[in-house]
């Protein structure tokens, strides 16, 4: 039998922990013993770990940071509602529709992406922290006066101040109305698809980084002149990376928007971005599966700890340092360590 | 690639090749290069010819601008004159990755790995324009992925083992001892599939008998691969030993170039560098 590298292993690891965490929920659903208010976390929760893997991308990978990532989020939720709404007479199939309606998100995400990367990357420095923080701020202000309509026309856009400058037809219908944001939505997500957005992220993420492209990224993170020297572009490497990372997040927007009834641009503020950085830097920079595991803990928390009352930000706090401590200490990689040994079936001595 | 292809000139002085050389095109020709770092001029009227299979030295004192020389020749630095012809091609406007698919890989003084990932991954990315699949084939793990990764991985296996390190691609680049680092670092660079190999200080922090080793294996690899190698070397019996050409700088200024012969007996070298009583001490030590 062919003996499988530790990065395989790991990559296996992830797989399982996301597909274990699914069949858990769905279970404890089936048993029907878990509260409302979870339920209704299950998809944001979904959402949130793809935002956190793809945003892994950007800064633990690629070693840029990237203060921005909750305007991804904006931009492919946005475009995905009004994508759900135009297919909607020509892909009845909810799926299908639900899967149009991501790839659109991420195609404009990553066309941000794109936009913000080609002149930006191209220095050195941390310009991208200070140009993604604009980033989301621009996509905040922009979002809060859009609005976009539909009639037997077709659709229209405008960024003026009222949904009437749209100047609809009696058949149209406002899909998005500037700052109150996009209501009436229909729910096209659900767990099941959440689960899968993120099975296909961390075949595209881990794969990508177990191959070529993926090592002259790390090659690029850890030192950009060597990288340089065996004729690696950095420029280019930090583009993929930058742009994927973008695209993921896109389609998380689309999950995250389609599971709500209504969604306004200021869901996607500084906070939300911070928010997101949070799970990845307590899940470990680089680690794919702490973030699944920080997300979702984190996410879930705040219901969890609705008990507590006045203490709820306390424990929060508490919780969030517990964290770093169990994923960065010495101690439990070590104690890891050994518990790998068996597995392995060798033995260091 | 073409089109910069500049024809050969004499230029006054640029130099003697190894015999076996003699005829070809040198691979590397500097051309009155410089570079000034504001009011500093690290490197001036820099001249030299390289054979195609040659091995050659560049010494000197501390601060006289050799590392300074390695950077203008891959680009991190821009000249501020002068032109440098890689197999007669002029490298004007040419950035470090051009240059290094041109041909041309480097060690660095302070070394310069990948410290967080493994020795393997360190060759692989070495050969990064070696593996020809698309960033989707990566993604999708195509047969092409396949196919290309087992050859990489042999590829580097076959690679490190010139410095017996093979058994070694598991570990961290970062926790291997420091001699280790240097001859990763070579392979590193060899894995780009140069024409010219440029080691800066390669022996630095080795031990003699390490050095001993070094000085076998940089002979053998010009051997096996075919290709020149430029290094900066402060171990005289080193750079005594496998230089064919040996050129000193000083103050940026080149002040000899000849056979380690010549240098060793040269009393300008000797003034500025070697010391006095140099020839006699490398003799005594030699035997
Ligand atoms: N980026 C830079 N900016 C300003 N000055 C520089 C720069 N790089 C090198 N120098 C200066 O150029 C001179 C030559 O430096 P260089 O590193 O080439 O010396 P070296 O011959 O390699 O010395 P050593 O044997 O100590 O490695 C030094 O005076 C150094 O301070
Ligand atoms: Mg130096």
């Amino acid at each position: 039998m062919k003996k499988l590298s530790r990065a395989a292993k790991t990559d296996i690891f992830t797989y399982l922990l996301a597909t274990a965490g699914f069949l858990a929920a769905q279970c404890i659903q089936g048993a029907g013993l878990m509260s409302s208010s979870l339920k209704g976390q299950l998809v944001p929760i979904c959402a949130y770990v793809v935002m956190a893997i793809s945003l892994n991308l950007t800064v633990g990978i690629l070693g840029e940071l990237s203060l921005g990532h909750a305007g991804f989020m904006s931009i492919g939720s946005f475009s995905g509602v009004v994508a759900a709404v135009a297919l909607e007479p020509v892909i009845p199939a909810p799926e299908i529709r639900l899967a149009s309606a991501m790839v659109i998100g991420a195609v404009c995400a990553g066309g941000a992406g794109i936009l913000i990367g080609v002149p930006v990357l191209r220095l050195r420095g941390d310009y991208l922290a200070i140009v993604t923080l604009a980033f989301g701020e621009i996509v905040l202000n922009l979002t809060n006066c859009l609005y976009v309509g539909t009639d037997s026309q077709g659709l229209h856009i405008s960024m003026l101040t009222s949904a009437e400058a749209l100047g609809l037809a009696s058949d149209g219908r406002v899909i998005i109305n500037g700052p109150v944001g996009a209501s009436g939505i229909t729910r096209l997500s659900s767990f099941t698809a959440g689960f899968i957005l993120i099975l296909i992220t961390l075949f595209i993420v881990q794969n990508l980084v177990n191959s070529r492209t993926g090592r002259a990224i790390l090659a690029v993170r850890d030192n950009r002149i060597s990288a340089e020297s065996v004729g690696i572009s950095v420029t280019k490497h930090k583009m993929i990376a930058f742009v994927l990372s973008a695209v993921l997040a896109g389609a998380a927007g689309v999950l995250f928007a389609l599971n709500m009834n209504t969604i306004v641009p200021t869901k996607f503020n500084f906070n939300t971005s911070i928010l997101i950085l949070v799970f990845v830097v307590l899940g470990g920079l680089g680690k794919i599966w702490g973030s699944i595991i920080a997300a979702a803990v984190l996410t879930v928390l705040p219901e969890a700890l609705r008990g507590f009352s006045n203490y709820r930000m306390l424990a929060y706090a508490i919780v969030l340092i517990l964290i770093m401590l169990l994923t960065n200490s010495p101690f439990i990689k070590s104690v890891l360590g050994r518990m790998r040994v068996p597995f392995n079936g060798r033995r260091n001595t | 690639m073409n089109g910069g292809q500049t024809q050969l000139t004499p230029v006054p002085n640029v130099n003697f090749l190894p015999e076996r050389d003699v005829g070809f095109m040198p691979i590397l020709e500097c051309r009155s290069l410089g570079i000034d770092f504001g009011g500093l001029t690290a490197v001036n009227d820099f001249n030299l010819a390289i054979g195609r299979m040659e091995i050659a030295g560049l010494i000197g004192p501390n601060g006289a601008g050799k590392t300074t020389v390695f950077n203008l020749l891959t680009k991190v630095y821009k000249p501020t004159r002068g032109a440098i012809l890689l197999n007669g091609v002029d490298t004007l406007d040419k950035t470090s990755v051009q240059v290094s698919k041109m041909g041309i890989a480097r060690t660095f003084q302070n070394i310069r790995l990948f410290v967080n990932l493994s020795v393997e991954d360190n060759v692989k990315i070495g050969l990064h324009n070696q593996i020809k699949y698309s960033e989707i084939s990566g993604i999708l793990r195509l047969p092409s992925y396949w196919r290309q990764e087992k050859k990489a991985r042999d590829h580097a296996r076959e690679l490190l083992s010139i410095f017996d390190m093979q058994n070694l691609a598991e570990m961290k680049a970062g926790s291997l001892p420091y001699g280790a680092q240097r001859r990763l670092e070579i392979v590193r660079a060899l894995a780009a599939n140069p024409s010219l190999l440029l080691l800066d200080e390669p022996a630095a922090g080795m031990n003699p008998s390490e050095t001993a080793e070094l000085m076998d294996n940089i002979v053998k690899i010009r051997d096996t691969f075919q290709i020149a190698i430029f290094l900066i070397e402060h171990d005289m019996q080193l750079v005594m030993g496998i230089c064919e050409g040996v050129c000193v700088v000083n103050f940026g200024n080149i002040i000899a170039k000849g056979t380690p012969n010549e240098i060793r007996n040269n009393p300008e070298v000797i003034e500025a560098y070697l010391g006095k009583g140099f020839a006699r001490d490398f003799e005594s030590r030699k035997h």
